[in-house]
């Protein structure tokens, strides 16, 4: 709780600077914000906004060429800013602790968990290596880490993303610091281990009394943890306040617009498209004169062409925005649209809902892809993986059909087997009445017009060597729908028209474009071909909040004006809930739940989908605090080697003996709603 | 663990197979019929002799039971009779290799006990002076030519300065020590005559020099490049966020890291630096394997060329297989239980 | 407030400069030596051959830049049609590996199975031996001449770059646009030749730079031994070789290593030249 008392940590007017040879790149431009002692602070910004910059200039962890150019920094009476190597050294880990993003390559490999954790105690001459070891194993022990005392010896490639977290966290507060910063440590890992993770934190914040200063570009991570949030943007904070106060009645538009665009799991969406805001983060080599946020604010009034201090709003709360000076608050969205005048006026809520055709345009059963694990050994016994582990689904033509799961579930691949860049080890796919489980590239080749893909990595899924145009016209030659290069060249203009890119794109490469708009070519050449069936493998997931939502609202939108069907997978509960029709759960290549998107969420039947609605964080702490977490016990186990039974049974938390014992089918608990669980909807 | 050392074992034994199937067949495929070069233009228009002689090495047998006898042969570490010095080879390499071995071993030290911490160095210290002292040594080590360093050397320190002395492995004057190892350094220690052990000491100086030149420009080229890849990973970040001492982070954390790409490097550049002392030797006068491989390849010496590849290439295997097991001690992620 | 000075903002020509300035001076020399052979005759003074042995081992002089060999010839012309042989093999070797091995390579890759595996294990058999003392065996074996020096060296020099294009075919075969590729429904010859030997031919060209160096050196040195070029054809690593044993005729031996030495030294320069612009996140300067 915020004291009366001496701020733990008071930064003042903080810039850090890139100084590149073409000039410094402002990260982070004049940055003040207080910590109290015990206290937890939530940074939120999108990729850019300087927030994790602003982190390693407190730990002056920066790397060439950044350095702080100006401001202070006060912990315990000293200016971090201005100390000497040594002295800076003695503070961080001792005093300040920080995590980081990767678990997977926050720790040295070839070093022991044991060794690693010894030494950050080691460090400041607190402990004795014996005093240290019993203490690593103690504190892992407190961080959930089983048989501690075995598992401290192991090299960190034995361990799982969320135990590393663990690892990480036990290390951070190894020192007993004053202050943790953790830098996005959930980002990396699954909802579920997410969940385990922010518990985690929470409660050792609670009992032992370290500030923690949480970064992340969730904002339902940061509603569940912390007492008090920054909001940055363009290397300044541009809004502070209460989780309460800020997430429900934002005071700055960048705030209002990170609140709108993602879409919530708690929430029915009556309209697919989401609010975003226009444009692009300004450049940080030259940051405009004004508010910084104006090019982009839907309420920008003429004094914005001034530069706005934060200054308070409200009690306890502080904004940088001319608009809500005056303490009034930020009208809904609806209003905004309106006034936005969004492009196509969409009837809400039409057809897409209900699937009418009988015939499906996609058959899957029994569908098997097993990889060969590589060898180790010379005379090892050739095991495999088996990634997809016997899957039914049915695609109706119109509708979106959402498949989620944590990493290694076998979405992907689930992907890659009906689009057959895979070939399946057993079962069927029937694509528009034909078979093409085991059907050559060459007879798959004309259905490809009809089936195309949208990948995950916009930076990976464009060919760097080859031009817009060239990606996009390739396509429309080789299935002959553009007769001549003249053809060629008009559809691609239209392509470009229709996913919203200037037509000067075609002579450009990929790298001279942002995350989005590749994702937005990636989607034109999808298109190219004119298809009807189009599988989206996580098209979102590597892309920032508002991004995120112009992706979405252009999917939306192609679907209405071509009637796509879609298989869309994520990992994001909301984004799913919030675009498909039906949603299939899946889990160690199985499915364990499948449904109508509106009956799953208010009633979902198997336990996995129950625990896993509960692990997606809403950005409300109110909402968050009435909601009922059911926690998931450990980690998912390895595909190798499948649990027998059920395979959720070793993390579900009413699992009984049957359930090791007999697989459960997947049958229809309710309307359209089939479950594979022994016990359907116990779990509520 | 035990697994990984047999199966890395058999592929070793498999490959040093097929290295001698690869010889026998260039040795069976060349122009050349090795009658003749082995009984000589006289002998070999008496059909009556060179009959026997097939007869005698075999060499009326089909390919393949002819590679059985050689393999046999090679087993019983008869490597055939060497045609310009009419020895057995396998008495020849015994005479030759300690002297090329003593060379290569100590241009080895030297390569890896300057090229290591001046890479490193460079590292930390990037773009200092020091750095680009390293980057300025492995350049020129990598781009000179071994033979034209060895006679640089020779003309200045022995020929203009007479600060060295000159070619072979000791003086005139001095009195060779009883062969125990074939290694000079070794037998005078050994026997105490520490007269001769300067005398041959000094006489390595500038071949072992010349010879690491190379050796020590890629070892410098390869640590530095793995150190600042090292550097830069998250877990040094994270050392420092522990508040552990630079000193500590390079030596402790990013130097194992850096250590396996270097480890590769080495054991190759130690097989290479045997194989490779030929050019050195031969400006030095030094009595070793490598000028006794080039006489025989002037000489079409066959059954010498042949024992000696062979020998080269089990060396090089065997130091491969060194190279794994010390990766998989390096590097726990190469052996997971 | 700003305590700390910023530093001036470098013109792009000076960034250039700093990045690729080597880079440029290993190519210039490379230039000029290319031009130094082609045009060896016209900018001779003496033929490369004319034994005079009134003159023989004349220290460098005004008539004899860098003086006179053994038999009397000149040194500083020697040189220069030294660079005729070295570039000239340099060029076959590493041109003609690169192709063959980067070929076959890219193909085994990308088809796997067992084409793949017995290509793999191939090249490791060739690794089995070093490079010197096989292209010694087979020079010995098929006779001695540039011709069959080349041939030996080809037998040794393929493989690397059938293991580099390998790996990097495997690297850029799971990329995403490889995918997307095979989802739009091109064939396996459109992609592997169109798709990914575009973006293997970056790290491919840093190898050759920096290996034409290195296969200059090894026949340099397999010509100093006696088993490259035969003389009297001026060759650099022969040249060295009839000057050994003449320490105090320095000047025979130390120019034609020179010319190595300078030679190696710009294809290295460019080789660390193109990876850099290759890789702007390089982790050199």
């Amino acid at each position: 709780m915020p004291t009366a008392a001496e701020p733990l940590l008071q930064v003042r007017d903080l810039r850090t600077w890139f100084l590149t040879d073409s000039g410094p790149v402002r990260a982070v431009d004049g940055v003040s914000f207080d910590v109290h002692a015990g206290e937890t602070l939530g940074v939120v910004g999108e990729s850019g906004s300087g927030k994790s910059v602003c982190a390693k200039s407190i730990m002056r962890l920066l790397d060439e060429p950044a350095r702080i150019v100006g401001g202070s920094i006060l912990f315990k009476g000293r200016d971090l800013a201005h100390l000497d190597d040594e002295a800076i050294r003695e503070v961080r880990g001792r005093e300040i602790a920080m995590v980081f993003q990767d678990p997977m390559t926050s720790l040295n490999p070839v070093l022991r968990i044991a060794r690693q954790l010894i030494e950050a105690m080691t460090a400041h001459g607190r402990f004795t290596v014996a005093a240290a070891r019993s203490r690593a194993i103690d504190l892992l022990r407190r961080m959930g880490v089983a048989s501690a005392d075995r598992t401290v010896n192991s090299f960190p490639h034995q361990f799982s993303g969320g135990m590393r977290q663990r690892v990480m966290l036990a290390m951070g507060f190894s020192n007993e610091p004053s202050l943790l910063i953790a830098d996005e440590p959930t980002t990396a890992l699954d909802v579920t281990i997410q969940a385990q993770i922010l518990d985690l934190l929470r409660g050792l914040n609670r009992d032992l009394g370290t500030a923690v200063i949480l970064i992340s570009h969730d904002l339902g991570v940061i509603a569940n943890i912390c007492q008090r949030v920054l909001v940055m943007y363009a290397g300044e904070v541009v809004e502070e306040g209460a989780p309460e106060e800020l997430l429900t009645d934002p005071r700055h538009p960048y705030t209002w617009a990170l609140l709108h665009a993602a879409p919530r799991i708690d929430a029915e969406a009556e309209d697919r498209r989401l609010i975003t805001i226009e444009g692009q983060p300004p450049d940080p080599r030259a940051w405009p004169s004004g508010c910084r946020f104006r090019a982009r604010c839907p309420f920008a009034i003429e004094k914005c062409a001034e530069h706005p201090e934060l200054l308070p709003v409200a009690a306890g709360r502080a904004a940088r925005c001319w608009v809500t000076q005056a303490g009034g608050a930020l009208h809904s969205p609806e209003r905004a649209r309106a006034g936005g005048g969004a492009g196509v006026a969409a009837p809400v809520d039409s057809s897409a809902a209900v699937p009418m055709l009988e015939v499906p345009i996609l058959e899957v059963s029994g569908l098997h892809k097993n990889f060969p694990v590589p060898k180790e050994a010379f005379f090892e016994r050739q095991r495999v993986l088996r990634a997809v582990d016997g899957v039914d689904l049915q695609v109706f033509a119109g509708e979106t059909v959402g498949l989620v799961g944590e990493s290694g579930c076998g979405k992907s691949t689930l992907a890659r087997l009906v689009t057959r860049l895979h070939e399946p080890t057993d079962g069927k796919i029937i694509f528009a009445g034909t078979d093409i489980t085991h059907a050559s590239q060459a007879a798959i080749r004309p259905l490809r017009r009809r089936m195309q893909m949208i990948f995950q990595d916009p930076y990976a899924s464009l060919n760097p060597r080859m031009t817009i145009g060239e990606i996009l016209a390739g396509p429309l030659i080789l299935h002959g729908i553009a007769g001549d290069a003249a053809a060629a060249a008009t559809r691609v203009d239209e392509l470009l028209d229709l996913v919203g890119l200037p037509r000067q794109s075609v002579r450009r490469f990929p790298h001279e474009f942002s995350g989005g708009q590749r994702q937005r070519i990636s989607i034109a050449r999808a298109l190219a071909v004119g298809p009807d069936f189009v599988v989206a493998d996580e098209p979102i997931s590597a892309l920032d909040v508002n991004i995120q939502a112009q992706i979405i609202n252009l999917m939306v939108d192609l679907q209405e004006r071509m009637g796509l069907t879609y298989l869309f997978i994520a990992h994001d509960l909301a984004v799913v809930r919030h675009v498909c029709d039906r949603i299939a759960v899946l889990y160690l290549g199985k499915i364990m739940e499948v449904g109508p998107a509106a009956s799953l969420f208010a009633r979902p039947l198997h336990p996995y989908t129950r625990t896993l609605i509960s692990a997606a964080p809403v950005p409300d702490p109110r909402v968050e605090r009435t909601r009922r977490h059911v926690p998931m016990k450990g980690e998912p186990p390895s595909a190798l080697n499948p649990p027998s039974g059920c395979r959720f049974r070793t993390r579900c938390p009413i699992a009984e003996e049957v359930c090791a014992l007999q697989e459960p089918p997947l049958l229809e608990a309710a309307p359209g709603q089939r479950v594979a669980c022994h016990f359907p909807g116990r779990l509520s | 663990m035990i697994r990984y050392v047999v199966s890395r074992l058999v592929v070793s034994v498999a490959m040093v197979l097929l290295a001698t199937l690869v010889i026998f067949l260039i040795a069976n495929t060349v122009p050349g019929d090795p009658v003749l070069t082995a009984l000589g233009d006289m002998a070999a228009s008496d059909p009556a002799q060179v009959a026997e002689f097939r007869a005698r090495w075999g060499l009326d047998l089909p390919l393949w039971q002819q590679y059985w006898l050689f393999l046999q042969r090679l087993v019983h570490g008869d490597l055939g009779v060497s045609i310009s010095s009419r020895r057995p080879v396998l008495q020849d390499i015994i005479d030759y290799a300690p002297a090329t071995l003593e060379l290569a071993t100590v241009a080895f030290i030297l390569s890896i006990l300057v090229g290591l911490p001046l890479g490193v160095l460079a590292a930390v210290r990037r773009d200092t002076v020091i750095d680009h002292i390293a980057r300025a040594v492995s350049l020129v080590g990598v781009s000179a030519p071994t033979f034209w360093l060895a006679f640089i050397a020779l003309a200045i320190f022995y020929g203009q300065l007479n600060w060295a002395p000159g070619p072979g492995r000791l003086d005139a004057v001095s009195f060779p020590p009883d062969r125990i190892t074939g290694l000079l350094l070794i037998d005078t220690a050994l026997q105490g005559d520490w007269e001769t052990f300067h005398d041959a000491a000094a006489h390595l100086v500038l071949p072992s020099f010349v010879l690491a030149a190379a050796t020590l420009g890629l070892i410098t080229r390869t640590t530095r490049a793995a150190m600042l890849e090292a550097l830069s990973q998250d877990y040094v970040r994270v050392a420092k966020a522990k508040g552990l001492r630079g000193r500590r982070i390079v030596v402790g954390h990013a130097l194992p890291n850096a250590m396996l790409p270097v480890v590769t490097l080495g054991g190759l550049a130690y097989a290479n630096l045997l194989a490779g002392a030929v050019m050195t030797e031969t400006v030095f006068s030094w009595p070793g394997l490598g000028r006794y491989t080039f006489r025989s390849a002037v000489t079409v010496d066959f059954p010498a060329i042949m024992a000696v590849t062979a020998i080269v290439a089990a060396i090089f295997v065997l130091v491969n297989f060194l190279v794994d097991m010390s990766y998989a001690l390096l590097d726990p992620r190469v052996v997971k239980k | 407030m700003s305590d700390i000075a910023l530093p001036a903002i470098a013109s792009p020509r000076t960034r250039w400069l700093r990045r690729y300035g080597l880079a440029s001076f290993g190519a210039v020399i490379i230039v000029a030596w290319v031009l130094a052979a082609i045009f060896a005759p016209w900018i001779t003074p003496y033929d490369p051959n004319f034994v005079d042995v009134a003159m023989r081992l004349r220290p460098p002089s005004a008539s004899n830049w860098l003086g006179t060999d053994a038999l009397g010839r000149d040194v500083a012309t020697r040189v220069i049609y030294g660079a005729r042989v070295s570039l000239t093999v340099g060029m076959v070797v590493v041109l003609v590996g690169a192709l063959f091995g980067t070929l076959l390579g890219a193909v085994a890759a990308y088809a796997r199975g067992w084409a793949e595996e017995g290509l793999m294990r191939l090249t490791d058999l060739v690794f089995c031996f070093p490079p010197i003392i096989l292209a010694m065996a087979i020079a010995a074996a098929l006779g001695i001449g540039t011709v069959n020096t080349v041939i030996a060296m080809l037998v040794v020099w393929w493989p690397k770059f059938a293991r580099l294009s390998r790996s990097l075919v495997i690297s850029q075969r799971s990329m995403e646009y490889v995918e997307a590729a095979q989802s739009i429904g091109f064939g396996p010859a459109h992609i592997l030749l169109r798709q990914i030997i575009p973006n293997a031919v970056g790290p491919l060209v840093v190898l050759v730079t920096l290996d034409l160096g290195n296969a200059i050196l090894v026949f340099a040195g397999l010509s100093f031994l006696g088993l490259g070029t035969v003389p009297p054809t001026p060759e650099w690593g022969s040249m060295v070789g009839e000057g050994r044993e003449l320490v105090q005729q320095w000047w025979v031996a130390t120019f034609p290593g020179l010319a190595i030495l300078t030679v190696v030294m710009a294809f290295n320069f460019m080789g660390d030249g193109f990876r850099d612009w290759l890789d702007p996140h390089a982790n050199r300067r």
